[in-house]
């Protein structure tokens, strides 16, 4: 189907169903229950999810196939995130022209960027271009001020030139993004019993963004040119004495690699017209190599999957304070709920960085393939105990 | 004329000459061996005619044009092809797919975005691929991982994947070292199957002399970054000045 | 002609600082071929020392003073630092007031150790694997440890300032009938880092273990088998590097007071300094970092800040970008190191 292999087919299906029924799978408990925080199905996060998939998706195109590591992905978001708001600002409030321009912007400037990195490798490359990445947060934040407003960040105001719209709408307030009038922000609410589920506009602009930037990584990853990018990471001498140039090659992944993060920034800015410096900052970068090393570089499904994880528990853990802490471990004598909630107190709420940190080096350690080997290994290890237990015992009881 | 000239090249590395004055002339459709004691510069002189090195003096010419100054790829795709002395090959990939990447290149040229399509859709280079993996009697081995294999398949794939570009010339760095002697033995064949089958010249870098004279119909001694002796393999064989390079005055 | 004078001099304290960093990036490296993303956290472990120090000899008791009432008329209690009751209030005063230069002391057993864990328990088993996995692994290290700190320390910066004596300013320039006045810390920060960069080449270049270490450093493998036992010097060598680099932090406090996030805010720009200097070359990290310390505080003239704009947020990486492509290793780079 869709010219694709059955495997990436299935995952493809695999991830839309994931992205189209997101608000209820997202929103398993219900309100007002003790677990009703960890529902993830709101409006803004859900979008969050979709869009770093999306960045995490193209940094994977890069890093995974070609095993060049860029410290600097972040700036290419920034750059599209900018490049929204003002067509915004100029333009229109639709969100169509503001994503295709942040794709072409972030498209040319990480061609300029890789040029120029792409003449080293290695640790030299790494180092190239956190140092574009940083130059550019740094000039945002200071000179560029005119077009990036500095350390307030660039945002909408009641006196835009805006050429296809209004400066502002009839009761005097800025106009919100649509997508030829359908407004992002609108969602519909579906209450079944004590459920509350939201059906967001704008999510679902991003979600199906996602899939089909998802089936074109599919397609690159299965085409020659994914060949030719995993042979670069295997052995350039050879790839050189094949009398292939590597450089196109990286250099062509590096640049659709920047569109992608200029897509999420471009999206980002739709669902909420603002761009700041800081989303150009390296831990940003740092960030999206943690989403791809963590979901598993080099496969197709690992980057969405590290993007909806690290997501998840940013937002959930970020939450927990030692109010909740308390009320969970309620039930132990009260010197050992003391105990329990100082003992993990640090790593929850403000301390949600440091889990992050723990988890990263865990998985770097133990499982550099990420959640997907993880998966394999635990897949394997069922059919393993499967295949051991069938045998002695000759006979299987209805496992379902 | 030869395929292959080489003339007056000269290398210098810091107060090293590597080489000096080098002379040769590789016929078309021969086997030519370069053989010498270690550190006579064969190796030099290898990287000096696939573009890895750029000699101070000399030029080197490949069928008419000279090599000189063009990136190791652009030489390659002139028609010289290099196997090295330990086998690079893309350990990370299948066979089949380490022997796709030369047919694509053989195919699309240096660079191709060839993004969309998928490999499986593209029938010509698959066949292609898929003939010389039977060739290389490797068809079996197609969904291994390269760098799984043993060094004796691994020599042979390479070799594969350079005839799969159709070379005209194709360099061989002492293909036998580090093998054991069945392997080695089933390389020679493989070597003299290709150069009797084929239309190819093939210069040949050895230190193995059963392997240097199973295989070659000219050969090159160098010492000390020149050449010493040029001749038919029977002529080297008593040549006293060939014995005094490689054993020392005292011989 | 004061003014270029007074850049230059205004460089050389963050000059000193990325050298020491990058000296300590690159002994690293060039020993244990790992490239470490937590060296700026150990920079900041080490101004965390002097923190901890300054807390240390402020530990008071309080004792009431029957002759002193409050606003409110209640007996005045008054805080004493133990340090002060043990040693007599001129003594004890003293010991407080020197608390960063004593934090020397104090530092270099736990920068040691610091570092000697980190190498045992983790970078240890990193040497074999791809150096983007060692990028990852201590990136994670890095942001553990500064979460750490800012558990027990807070975000907010801390004020930790030098003792009154080198708390001043003096005219540098009064010897050559010039006007230049400068801080006095910055001139010891300069001069004690010079010190420090003098002790560990000398200590390469004159001991028997510095020798065997540099042996390493050109041919790892080689050295190995002569039978030396290269890995625990280069573990004793990882201390050292924790160290240089936790004291450039303990002296760099009352320069920029410490907050958590300070060790990857050097972090950064040390690694720049590193490649440009040459990756594997201790001369060149020190040329490198006091080259960019002093271009970094010319760009931040005001005459050249109006001639281009926003020069002084973007020189370092400018010039890293320009060196790299033009001289490819570096300034002072070797063959073959980190390509592949």
């Amino acid at each position: 189907m869709f010219g694709l292999e059955k495997r990436d087919t299935s995952m493809l299906i695999i991830v839309a169903v994931l992205t189209m029924f997101a608000p209820f799978i997202l929103n398993p408990f219900p309100e007002g229950s003790a677990l009703a925080q960890f529902n993830a199905g709101y409006p803004d996060l859900m979008q969050r999810f979709v869009i770093f998939g999306i960045f995490a998706i193209g940094f994977n195109i890069l890093f995974g196939l070609t095993g060049y590591l860029s410290f600097g992905h972040a700036a290419f978001l920034g750059v599209g995130s900018y490049s929204a708001v003002w067509m915004f600002k100029l333009l229109s409030m639709n969100v169509v022209p503001a994503i295709i321009l942040s794709v072409i912007v972030a498209g040319l400037f990480s061609l300029l960027i890789g040029f120029v990195s792409l003449r080293r490798s290695g640790i030299y490359f790494s180092i190239l271009t956190l140092a574009f990445a940083q130059m550019s947060f740094n000039l945002a934040y200071s000179v560029l001020t005119p077009i990036t407003n500095g350390e307030t960040g660039l945002q909408l105001t009641l006196n835009d030139p805006r050429v296809l719209g209004a400066s502002a709408t009839a009761d005097g307030s800025i106009p919100v993004t649509n997508l030829f009038g359908l407004e992002m922000r609108s969602t519909f609410e579906l209450a079944l019993g004590p459920w509350n589920f939201q059906f967001n506009a704008g999510y679902y602009l991003c979600a199906f963004i996602l899939l089909a930037a998802f089936y074109l990584t599919i397609h690159i990853f299965r085409s020659p040119f994914g060949m030719m990018l995993r042979a670069v990471k295997s052995n350039q001498q050879r790839m050189n004495y094949t009398g292939l140039n590597s450089k196109p090659y990286t250099l062509a992944a590096f640049v659709i690699s920047g569109m992608y993060a200029g897509l999420a920034g471009g999206l980002m800015a739709s669902m909420d017209p603002l761009a700041g410096a800081e989303r150009m900052q390296w831990t940003a970068s740092g960030e999206v190599v943690l989403m791809t090393i963590l979901g598993g570089a080099g496969t197709l499904i690992g980057p969405v999957l590290g993007a909806g994880f690290i997501k998840y528990f940013e937002n959930i853990f970020s939450k927990i304070n030692d109010g909740v802490l308390h009320s969970w471990f309620s039930f132990l004598p009260d010197g050992m709920e003391n105990a329990m909630v100082t003992l993990i107190h640090p790593f929850v709420g403000k301390g949600w960085h440091l889990t992050l940190g723990i988890l990263f080096m865990l998985v770097v350690i133990f499982l550099p393939g990420g959640l997907v080997e993880g998966g394999q290994r635990i897949a394997a290890w069922i059919k393993r105990k499967r295949a051991g237990d069938d045998a002695p015992a000759g006979k299987t009881e209805p496992a379902e | 004329m030869g395929i292959l000239e080489v003339k007056n090249v000269g290398k210098r590395f810091g107060g090293l000459q590597a080489l000096s004055d080098v002379n040769l002339s590789v016929k078309e459709n021969t086997v030519h061996a370069i053989i010498g004691p270690n550190g006579a510069g064969k190796s030099t002189l290898l990287n000096c005619l696939v573009g890895k090195l750029i000699p101070d003096t000399g030029s080197v010419m490949f069928d008419g044009q000279s090599v000189l100054g063009r990136a190791p790829f652009e030489i390659n795709q002139m028609g010289i092809s290099r196997v090295f002395q330990t086998p690079e090959i893309f350990g990370d990939l299948t066979v089949l797919e380490n022997m796709l990447i030369p047919c694509f290149a053989k195919r699309d040229g240096a660079f191709e975005l060839n993004a969309l399509p998928s490999v499986q859709g593209q029938k010509d280079v698959l066949e292609k691929a898929e003939h010389m993996l039977e060739e290389m009697n490797m068809a079996d081995k197609r969904h291994m991982h390269a760098a799984a294999m043993s060094r004796g398949d691994k020599r042979r794939l390479e070799i594969g994947m350079c005839l799969s570009q159709e070379p005209r010339l194709l360099l061989l760095d002492e293909p036998t070292a580090g093998m054991a002697r069945a392997d080695t033995n089933n390389t020679i064949d493989l070597l003299k199957e290709i150069a009797s089958e084929r239309d190819i010249t093939i210069a040949i870098i050895e230190h193995d002399m059963h392997v240097v004279f199973s295989l070659a119909d000219r050969i090159t001694v160098l010492a000390q970054g020149t050449p010493l002796v040029e001749d038919d393999p029977q002529n080297i064989r008593g040549n006293p000045k060939v014995r005094e390079a490689y054993l020392g005055e005292s011989a | 002609m004061d003014a270029i004078l007074l850049q230059i001099l205004n460089g050389l304290d963050k000059g000193s600082a990325y050298a020491l960093i990058a000296l300590g990036l690159t002994l690293i490296f060039g020993t244990l071929g790992v490239v470490n993303f937590a060296h700026g956290a150990l920079f900041m472990i080490g101004a965390f020392c002097a923190v901890t120090l300054q807390r240390i000899l402020n530990l008071s008791f309080e004792t009431v003073d029957p002759e002193k009432t409050d606003f409110l008329g209640a007996p005045l209690k008054v805080k004493t630092p133990y340090v002060e009751a043990w040693f007599g209030p001129e003594m004890g005063g003293a010991i407080i007031d020197w608390a960063v230069p004593l934090a020397i002391l104090f530092a270099i057993p736990i920068m040691i150790g610091v570092g000697y864990v980190m190498e045992r328990g983790l970078i240890k088993h990193f040497y074999k694997r791809p150096h983007a996995d060692q990028i990852l692994v201590t990136f994670g290290l890095a942001i553990v440890l500064q979460e750490v700190i800012k558990y027990f320390y807070g975000a907010n910066p801390i004020q930790t300032p030098a003792p009154d004596a080198l708390n001043g300013v003096v005219n540098l320039g009064a010897v050559i009938g010039m006007d230049i006045v400068y801080p006095v810390w910055r001139v010891v920060y300069f001069f004690f880092s010079v010190l420090i960069i003098g002790g560990i080449f000398s200590f390469l270049q004159f001991t028997t273990f510095g020798m065997v270490v540099r042996a390493g450093m050109a041919d790892r493998e080689t050295v190995g088998l002569l039978g030396i036992n290269i890995d625990r010097r280069f573990t004793i060598m990882f201390g050292i590097a924790a160290a240089v680099a936790g004291l450039a932090g303990v002296m760099y406090t009352p320069i920029s007071s410490p907050n958590y996030h300070m060790g990857m805010d050097f972090l950064v720009l040390s690694f720049v300094v590193v490649v440009v200097g040459g990756m594997g070359s201790l001369p060149g990290a020190v040329l490198a970092g006091f080259m960019l310390g002093v271009l970094e505080s010319f760009a931040s003239m005001n005459e050249i800040k109006s001639i281009i704009p926003g020069i002084d947020q973007i020189i370092i990486y400018v010039v890293a970008i320009i060196i790299l492509l033009t001289r490819p290793r570096g300034l002072m780079g070797r063959k073959g190191v980190m390509e592949d």
